[in-house]
């Protein structure tokens, strides 16, 4: 998952890479007996698992294994439009939903490969961590042999003796971690047993970091290294490497990656959803479960450690321009959660759209409102009733026109098997601010100025004891069909209005109120998901922003390209050469190097 | 609401709108009349300078400026030097086209985010209430982020490419997707509005010129593989060769300044020689997408943030969700190519096309066809 350095051919290439070597697979002894060869296999998948290429195909998969969630309707969004998909695709439908593509996110398919991809992750990143942490104890790498062969090479003759231009370039790379040694020559320094230990001049600001600069380790040497600089015979070189904070920013966005998961995965364990309808003027309290309409727990979730609140909706107020386009709702309510539940303590809040009420731990949502119409029922035996229905808002009317049903299942006055032959139903719509043309009734302003029902009347069986279960916002038309349910009466009503059936039965319309819906979340991991989101992008920031490179000079004294000489590095002109690379294929270090190039000149600092 | 502002604002968006279709005639005849022109130039110098470092005879194959004929057969010494690339006038009016067309393009944005501006002012809020306004600002913003790559590279011949779907966005902004100023649904009253909506339309913009970029990546690599494999005498690039093709001169069937004239009369009449270079092309592709891929992050964070004010969740697989998740984790693969031994070049070209594609299908897509809660685009 990490940018592998050790896969880059420059690096490989000039060996200058401490990982590079140990990433090498080491060929495995012969005969090792099945256990062996079992644990070949598993180092096998596993180096197959963590290594960069499947870790892009892994990416690839879970993009392409994304799609379905985003073109196929999904239960977990929407589960009527998926069983309508169901029913109007009869042999695909499912097909793909055996397959799990109506619930994608939540299948094992799509859990493999993040699974898989984060066992990549880890795979690649804690090695990389340790190996980092390495890096850190070491001075940079030694020169490379060949600077010439570096993407950015210069070379270039100054003014003053190899000690005095390496205290020049020393002083110029500020902020860069800077290791000065010495080599012997090309060519004499062939056979030369490593001193170990033994390059131990301190960097310009080495001391500064607090590092330690003892070359600890032979792995560095890809070039002879000898004790002490003031041999004959020598080159001074200075190793430089600066942007390990790059390495560090990778770090921090892949295992802030995990982290992230990890949110993820508490929240979808231990949180839940719920959603119900209030109507202004009553109360709800969130105690268990069943006080909502609809409830979405987490896996770990029974419903028995809710922490209670309740809530007193008192007001609902929607402001509307002329045109009837909404500016704002607002619900006023009073709430009690925690310690204050069952007490006489109550606060106010106000409930708005992008704005909802934080308790402790649970966050209440406005997300809904509509409209309940009051009928008034007068019922042949002079009894009289009164109902409130909550209608539900046409989807895509801007208007509110909102259709539903009241059921009477038990009229006053009737025994026995005349029940299911008086029951009744007030089904239609009601519209906000009612405007009829040709008899027909719809709504012309969103708010409630004029408010008027259309509605059907009917009498008979509603089919309530069958054992299936109705939507409260329409009658069973199967009924209607049967002819056990019959029309009686098609009328528009406006406020205060009445309409009279044959039996004597008169239906008021007395008026409306509001409803709100109103939606409880519960996830106490969403703020580490959040400390996760920000670091993973500071991480990715620092990352991108921020360019790993290394310089090196090689100070020869002049006139002694042939390697073969007798000075003693007193002489007065000193060649320099330099030589670049960025390990990160980001483009841009060029200018900096042009820099770099003029550090060994005279009169610059 | 004022009325005159949003009046102001149509007819800018109009002028935008004829602005970026001239640009687009213009880089399209600046390219169509191109012969050479100054990468030739670069390349002649290039060729000349490389092949002095090899210490072979010197070949000098074409100069800019509309010299003709095979000018460099004489320069060199013993060797003998041919000219390698037959040197074609160079159509110093398609340049002055080429110019004309970024003046063009400057005013054109101007215009462009005088509308933004403008509209902005008459309705009172952001102007990315709804999908017209919305890719009224991703073209304000692609075109501005053309103009800095211009400014850094001196690519022109990439502006046709860009302003192709610049032209056909703001041409479906303007026609399709146009509702006249209003306010907005409360849903959308928030100021992560701004920061989501902004960062989101601005990431898009950048990673569409990365996209626009890989694509001539493609394209460009397409032909330099087809003019290798033209000529015989293995020129890789097709032209950094001189000192081998001094010996190839000495066999006359396969040197002969005839046939180079031929071949590369040939491939030079492809549009895609004139495009810029691999290494240009790769370099904007790469640098606008780590510009861009932080705030896309960015903005997908905003939006999580939002989500988790407006509907109660940060996040919830809704489809623009979904996608966007998508184009996030392409674009990291085309990040992690980039730095995959093997996945370089060709095949990081092709998946930031693939992310290019993810944009444009979570922008226009699944605004327009998918329902879900982003739908409020004006449209439903």
């Amino acid at each position: 998952m990490t940018v592998r350095d050790s896969t880059q051919p420059t690096d490989a290439d000039l060996q200058i890479d401490p990982d590079a070597a140990s990433a090498v697979g080491r060929p495995l002894p012969p005969g090792q007996g099945f256990f062996g060869r079992l644990l070949a296999a598993g180092r096998n998948v596993w180096r197959q698992l963590t290594s960069m290429r499947v870790a892009l195909i892994l990416l690839f998969l879970l993009a392409l294994a994304s799609l379905p969630g985003a073109l196929l309707p999904q239960w977990s969004l929407n589960s009527a439009k998926t069983a309508q998909y169901l029913l109007d695709y009869p042999t695909m439908g499912p097909i793909l939903d055996r397959l799990g593509l109506f619930e994608v996110f939540a299948s094992p398919w799509y859990a493999a490969i993040y699974l898989a991809l984060f066992l990549s992750l880890i795979g690649c990143v804690l090695p990389r961590s340790l190996s980092f942490i390495g890096q850190l104890r070491m001075p940079p790498v030694a020169t490379p042999r060949k600077l010439s062969r570096l993407p950015h090479h210069h070379r270039l003759e100054v003014d003053g003796t190899s000690q005095e231009v390496a205290a020049r370039i020393r002083a110029g790379l500020r902020g860069w971690r800077v290791e000065q040694r010495s080599e012997l020559l090309a060519g004499v320094a062939r056979g030369i047993a490593l001193d170990v230990g033994g390059s131990a001049v301190v960097g310009a600001n080495g001391a500064a970091e607090g590092e330690t600069t003892a070359a600890a380790d032979s792995d560095l040497a890809a070039t002879t290294v000898l004790p002490n600089s003031a041999l004959p015979n020598s080159a001074l070189t200075i190793s430089a490497e600066k942007g390990y904070l790059r390495e560090v920013g990778n770090l921090v966005f892949h295992l802030s990656l995990l982290g992230l998961l990890i949110a993820i995965a508490v929240g979808k364990l231990v949180g839940y959803e719920g959603s119900v309808i209030v109507n202004t003027g009553s109360q709800f309290c969130s105690t268990s479960p069943a006080s909502y309409d609809n409830f979405r727990p987490g896996l770990l979730v029974d419903g028995t450690e809710m922490v209670p609140f309740c809530v007193d909706l008192q007001n609902f107020h929607a402001a509307y321009t002329d045109q009837g386009e909404a500016t704002e709702f607002a619900a006023t309510v009073r709430y009690q959660a925690g310690a204050d539940a069952g007490t006489d303590t109550w606060h106010d809040a106000t409930l708005r759209v992008n704005d909802p009420l934080r308790m402790d731990g649970e966050r209440l949502y406005l997300l809904g409102h509509g409209f309940s119409p009051h009928f008034q029922i007068t019922y042949p035996d002079g009894s009289v009733r009164d109902y409130a229905e909550q209608f539900a808002p046409e989807p895509n009317d801007p208007n509110f026109t909102s259709e539903g049903a009241v059921k009477v299942t038990d009229p006053p006055g009737v025994t026995g098997d005349d029940i299911r032959k008086q029951q009744l139903a007030i089904v239609g719509i009601f519209a906000p601010t009612a405007s009829v043309h040709g008899g027909i009734m719809t709504s012309s302003f969103p708010a409630a100025n004029d408010p008027g029902v259309a509605i059907d009347i009917y009498r008979g069986d509603l089919g309530m004891e069958g054992g299936r279960s109705q939507s409260i916002f329409s009658i069973d038309t199967s009924q209607v069909d049967k002819g056990a349910l019959v029309k009686q009466e098609r009328t528009n009503l406006m406020m205060g209005e009445s309409v009279t059936l044959d039996d004597g039965t008169k239906i008021t319309f007395t008026g409306y109120n509001e409803w709100v819906s109103l939606q409880t979340s519960f996830d106490p991991a969403q703020v580490w998901a959040l400390v996760s989101a920000v670091l993973l992008l500071s991480g990715l920031m620092v990352s991108l922003i921020i360019k790993r490179r290394r310089v090196w000079f090689r100070l020869r004294p002049a006139g002694r390209n042939d390697g073969v000489t007798s000075g003693d590095g007193t002489a007065d002109r000193t060649v320099v050469e330099i030589g670049g690379l960025a390990r990160t294929d980001q483009a841009g270090y060029g200018e900096e190097f042009s820099t770099l190039t003029a550090l060994p000149e005279p009169g610059r600092r | 609401m004022n009325e005159t502002m949003a009046q102001i604002s149509d007819l800018a968006f109009e002028a935008a709108l004829a602005g970026y279709v001239v640009a687009l005639v213009c880089y399209a005849i600046e390219l169509a009349s191109r012969r050479g022109g100054d990468r030739g130039d670069a390349q002649a110098a290039g060729v000349a300078s490389r092949a002095a470092q090899r210490g072979g005879t010197s070949t000098l194959t074409r100069t800019g400026g509309g010299s003709s004929g095979v000018t460099g057969n004489v320069a060199g010494g013993a060797t003998g030097a041919i000219g390698l690339i037959a040197p074609l006038p160079t159509a110093s009016w398609g340049v002055r086209f080429g110019r004309a067309a970024v003046v063009v393009t400057v005013v054109a944005v101007i215009a462009n985010v005088v509308s933004v501006v403008t509209r902005g002012l008459a309705v009172g809020r952001l102007p990315l209430g709804n999908m017209y306004e919305f890719t009224s600002v991703i073209c304000a913003a692609i075109t501005i982020c053309w103009l800095i790559v211009f400014a850094r590279t001196g690519a022109r011949t990439m502006g046709a490419f860009v302003m192709l779907p610049v032209v056909i966005l703001a041409f479906v902004a303007g026609t399709v997707l146009y509702v006249p100023a209003a306010p907005v649904v409360p849903a959308l009253n928030s100021y992560w509005k701004w920061i989501h909506v902004t960062t989101v339309a601005l990431s898009s913009s950048v990673l569409m010129v990365s996209g626009a970029a890989s694509v001539l990546y493609l394209l460009r690599g397409r032909y330099e593989r087809r003019l290798a494999a033209l000529r015989p005498s293995g020129g890789g690039g097709g032209n950094d060769i001189a000192g081998v093709r001094g010996f190839d001169a000495a066999r006359p069937e396969v040197g002969s300044p005839a046939a180079e004239q031929a071949g590369a009369a040939r491939t030079d009449r492809s549009l895609l020689g004139r495009l810029p270079s691999l290494a240009t092309l790769d370099r904007i592709a790469y640098r606008t997408a780590i510009v861009a891929f932080p705030v896309y992050t960015f903005a997908v964070i905003a939006g999580a943030l939002w989500a988790e004010v407006a509907w109660g969740r940060y996040w919830g697989w809704d489809p623009k969700e979904t996608c966007a998740f998508v184009t996030w984790v392409i674009y990291a693969a085309y990040l992690h190519a980039r730095s995959t031994a093997g996945w370089r070049g060709r095949r990081a070209a092709w998946i930031s096309v693939v992310g290019f594609a993810s944009i444009m299908f979570n922008l226009f897509f699944v605004n327009m066809v998918v329902s879900g809660l982003h739908s409020y685009a004006g449209l439903n």
